[in-house]
């Protein structure tokens, strides 16, 4: 099985160099040229033509025109007085009413909105720290210790690495149902902890960047194995575990299926799926207030992902998985 | 927690081995027992589920019972002409929307690794910012923007006359695919283009030298250079397509028909577990996982003997 993983074996020493070279002071320009194992030989602008420039930057634009649309529509919209959010113009301001939009966004249905994305931040942070945590550990011992069934174990987690977590949610639900788990935020946080792709990414990190030899002096020195996971391996583990967090996140924020199965009660529901009902509301909340939801709802991740660029960055690169 | 550890010279190889074993099961434990609970057991579960048959007496009186009957589920499903109309419309689209998304990101990864590029931060930050944006709140704001009374992209185009029935029977299904492909071309362009910023620079002045295009050094060195991101994002994407659920799921309360409750497989599973037909949901379910999984293995095995050659 490992054999045929070497798309993503290969692409992973590039992902070291730039995960672990970055002091504070280059931060800002590694996040520029992320990826740059190419090294810092200047491109020579001077050979282009400005025909070529032209023609690559037009094309470039309507990318990003494609790319940006549908936010700016989004933003826009939000932004008319309330009720108006599908009159004319459709891709232009008709006076600035975001505030007092996005006011009554919190303040209606009893504020539930507010409850929804606090409610997201917890399932997503519980569960991105714990799974972050415990592939971390499993990827760690597959790394840095020798012993029996060592390549059964990481088979089975590279198998389940290509079978879309989706798949479980409905098993996941008739068992819960079983067990009378549902409505109960741990239907949602448990299943949301596996994460197979960070234990193959730990593994990877943890057998290029914590060396043998530190853990053999720390031995001598007389640290117990597990305190040298602690002190030792999560220390110089870290840009991979933000990145192995950061994955997890935006995971478990998007994920929407399993929540809305798992969890009837809506003052227990994710932003994802609160959201939804209402969309599917028939009328019975104002198209206006989903539209402005739907803006304020992308805010946290991409705050969290200004945050952390230059991890996310390097991390694609190890071979993420959607 | 800490186990007791003695110097490692006074210590046996042997015993070294056994502590290092013992240590390597304590730091694995935590993740098996949850992947064995989430993993294992709920397929496990839908296995065995899957198996048994829910019988009603003719009158209803009585409540229905479950019958061994290792077949009926699996049979029906495969006999289920909604079933597989899903699985085959989902084929279609992934046979379409993958490779026509894979050529937009290599495209543009290649765009801004030209020499002609300008702002070349700004473009990746945008294509990739609609990873940020949540699959069902993508498809929300899409459906705004196809909406059949104010879809503000027709009215822009009512002035030439057109008008683009997003929703309609024959555009739903690219409507739908529309929307994966914004959310997804620049998540697969940032990963082609780490993969172009790795190949050795002496190998692109070599080229030049020699004379050859920029056409030609992208057609005939770049894109084979950068063989393994495609085929790692083409995986992945195919992936994603077997679990497509999110847009057409949400585009379904305003589509006016065009999809129904079964338009992809796991729409389709959903639909028998709220409809209560529980064994049957397993079943499609366990179908499903194993389909995806042979596909993904079946194309993992393919692209790596292409490689060896």
């Amino acid at each position: 099985m490992s054999s045929q993983l070497t798309a993503g074996d290969s692409l992973a020493p590039a992902d070291t160099k730039t995960n672990t070279a970055p002091a504070p002071a280059t931060r800002a320009r590694t996040g520029r040229n992320f990826g740059a194992a190419r090294g810092s030989g200047p491109r020579n602008n001077r050979e282009t033509s400005l025909a070529s420039r032209l023609v690559v930057t037009i094309v470039l634009g309507c990318f990003a025109l494609y790319f940006l649309v549908p936010i700016w529509w989004l933003l826009v919209a939000a932004s008319k007085p309330m009720g108006e959010q599908f009159s004319a113009p459709g891709f232009w301001f008709n006076g600035m009413h975001l505030g007092a939009n996005v006011g009554e966004l919190l303040t209606s249905r009893d504020g539930i909105f507010m409850r929804w994305i606090l409610n997201s931040i917890f399932y997503a942070g519980v569960g991105a720290i714990v799974g972050t945590l415990l592939a971390s550990m499993a990827g760690y011992a597959l790394a840095k210790y020798r012993f029996r069934g060592r390549e059964v174990v990481f088979g089975v987690v590279l198998a389940a690495v290509l079978i879309p977590k989706i798949l479980f949610t409905l098993p996941l639900y008739l068992m819960f149902s079983e067990v009378g788990l549902i409505n109960n935020p741990l239907a949602v946080i448990l299943p949301s902890i596996v994460s197979p792709f960070g234990v193959y990414l730990s593994r990877v990190f943890a057998a290029q960047s914590v060396p043998d030899e530190i853990i053999e002096a720390a031995r001598i020195d007389g640290v117990g194995e597990v305190g040298i996971y602690f002190r030792i391996g999560l220390r110089m583990m870290t840009p991979a575990l933000v990145t192995i967090f950061l994955f997890n996140f935006v995971e478990i924020w998007n994920n929407y299926l399993l929540p809305a199965m798992v969890i009837n009660d809506s003052s227990l529901q994710p932003v994802t799926v609160g959201l939804v009902s209402w969309f599917a509301s028939n009328g019975k909340v104002p198209m206006s207030l989903v539209v402005i939801g739907a803006l304020v709802s992308i805010i946290p991740l991409l705050l969290l992902f200004l945050f952390l660029q230059r991890f996310w960055k390097a991390g694609l690169t190890a071979g993420a998985l959607k | 927690m800490s186990v007791g550890t003695p110097t490692r010279s006074t210590i046996p190889k042997t015993r070294t081995s056994g502590r290092q074993a013992r240590t390597a099961a304590l730091l694995l434990a935590p993740f098996a027992v949850i992947f064995l609970g989430m993993y294992l057991a709920p397929l496990c579960f839908a296995v065995y589920r899957s198996l048994f048959v829910l019988k009603r007496d003719g009158l209803g009186l009585t409540a229905p019972t479950l019958v061994f009957d290792p077949f009926t589920n699996y049979l029906k499903a495969f006999t289920d002409p909604v079933f597989i109309e899903s699985l085959g419309r989902v084929l279609l689209f992934g046979v379409v929307q993958v490779p026509v998304m894979l050529a937009l990101a290599t495209g543009l990864a290649l765009l801004i690794d030209s020499r002609s590029a300008r702002a070349k931060g700004f473009f990746r930050l945008t294509s990739f910012l609609p990873y940020a944006v949540p699959g069902v709140i993508a498809a929300l704001m899409w459906s705004f923007l196809y909406s059949g009374t104010s879809s503000p992209i027709n009215a822009l185009l009512a002035p030439l006359g057109i008008e683009i029935p997003f929703l309609g029977q024959d555009m739903v299904l690219w409507s739908v695919a529309n929307i994966v492909t914004w959310g997804w071309t620049g998540y697969n362009m940032i990963i082609i283009y780490a993969a172009l910023q790795s190949i050795p620079g002496e190998i692109l002045e070599a080229a030049k030298i020699d004379g050859a295009s920029a056409w030609n050094i992208a057609w005939n060195i770049k894109i084979p250079m950068v063989r393994p991101a495609l085929i790692l994002t083409a995986v992945f994407s195919i992936i994603g397509t077997a679990q497509l659920y999110n847009e057409p799921k949400v585009l379904q309360s305003v589509s006016g028909g065009s999809i129904d409750s079964a338009f992809t497989p796991i729409m389709a599973a959903q639909a028998a577990t709220a409809a209560q037909n529980y064994p049957y949901a397993a079943a499609t379910s366990v179908i499903l996982a194993v389909l995806v999984g042979i596909l993904s293995i079946t194309f993992f095995k393919i692209t790596n003997r292409g490689s060896d050659a």
